[in-house]
């Protein structure tokens, strides 16, 4: 055999397990971390649950009417903490994730968390910008399906403390260095906000990194975990790790 | 190099199919399990955030 057949024969084969790679790293790995980080969020949220009701048992739940202004949580938490649950029915079943602080890859390609605060936006229910950070592709793709999102659809957030319901209000279509989008006040870092908004942020187009896509919500309302999951996703979030 | 494989392989031609096959398939098992998870570490970080 020659030398240019065996050279030829490499290079097929080189080529060949680039493409394999690409295929383990979008489809094969990306589903399986998907199934890991869905189970640990759905883990995670039923933790939190059992907790309040537990905590609940003795004292008499508000009406609904009476909530009163969302309860807000520790203003920073150490890096990779679980400190919430993101769940979009936009996104499809399984989509639930868990939300870490910070935006490093050992939150954003973590077998088990998948979504990431950035460290210094506000948090969930608070005036201001709760801002997060998921994978479009690969990795789990928390945010994977985010251009399906229509308006005024529903984005749950939920705590130890109980749901935060945002409604999804706009896109926009930046480059990475625009960090604007985080201000409390998107794009208008020298305002006090008044809105309580969140702010997603991922990879635009997909499989590309060239961009991010950001989608804003506005929040709607809140209820305590005593009060259950909110009636629209009571038997979806029932349905989780069964 | 490939046709070297096949000349080596032993039985009829099903047969060196077969074991051709279960090759290929304990390859694509090792880069999966062990040689991609590593690689993945090694290439450039694929970035989502604003920064």
């Amino acid at each position: 055999m020659t030398v240019v057949g065996v050279l030829g024969e490499l290079l097929l084969t080189a080529g060949v397990l680039i493409l394999l790679f690409l295929g383990w790293q979008l489809w094969w790995n990306d589903a399986i971390m998907a199934g890991q980080q869905s189970t640990a969020a759905s883990d995670l949220s039923a933790e939190w649950l059992e907790q309040a009701q537990a905590a609940q048992a003795d004292t008499p739940l508000p009406a609904p009417a009476d909530y009163g202004e969302p309860v807000v949580g520790p203003a920073s938490y150490p890096n990779g903490e679980s400190f919430a649950v993101m769940y979009v029915p936009r996104f499809g079943e399984g989509s639930q994730r868990r939300i870490a602080e910070g935006t490093g890859l050992d939150v954003l390609n973590s077998e088990y968390l998948g979504v990431g605060h950035y460290p210094g936006t506000q948090m969930p229910g608070q005036v201001g910008n709760f801002a997060i950070a998921s994978h479009r592709s690969a990795y789990g793709g928390g945010m994977h399906e985010i251009e399906q999102l229509q308006l005024g659809d529903a984005i749950y957030i939920q705590t130890k403390d109980g749901w935060y319901t945002y409604r999804f209000r706009d896109f926009e279509y930046v480059t990475p260095d625009t960090v604007d989008v985080l201000a409390p006040v998107p794009h208008h870092p020298e305002l006090t906000p008044t809105d309580r908004i969140i702010t997603l942020t991922t990879c635009n187009p997909l499989y590309s990194t060239d961009e991010r896509i950001i989608a804003y919500g506005v929040l709607e309302s809140w209820q305590p975990s005593a009060a259950g999951p909110p009636a629209d996703i009571a038997a979806a979030v029932a349905s989780w790790g069964s | 190099m490939y046709g070297a494989l096949w000349r080596v392989l032993p039985g009829p031609v099903w047969l060196r199919i077969i074991l051709m096959l279960a090759l290929v398939a304990a390859v694509v098992f090792a880069l999966f399990t062990w040689v991609f998870p590593w690689v993945d570490a090694l290439v450039n970080p694929i970035n989502v955030t604003v920064e």
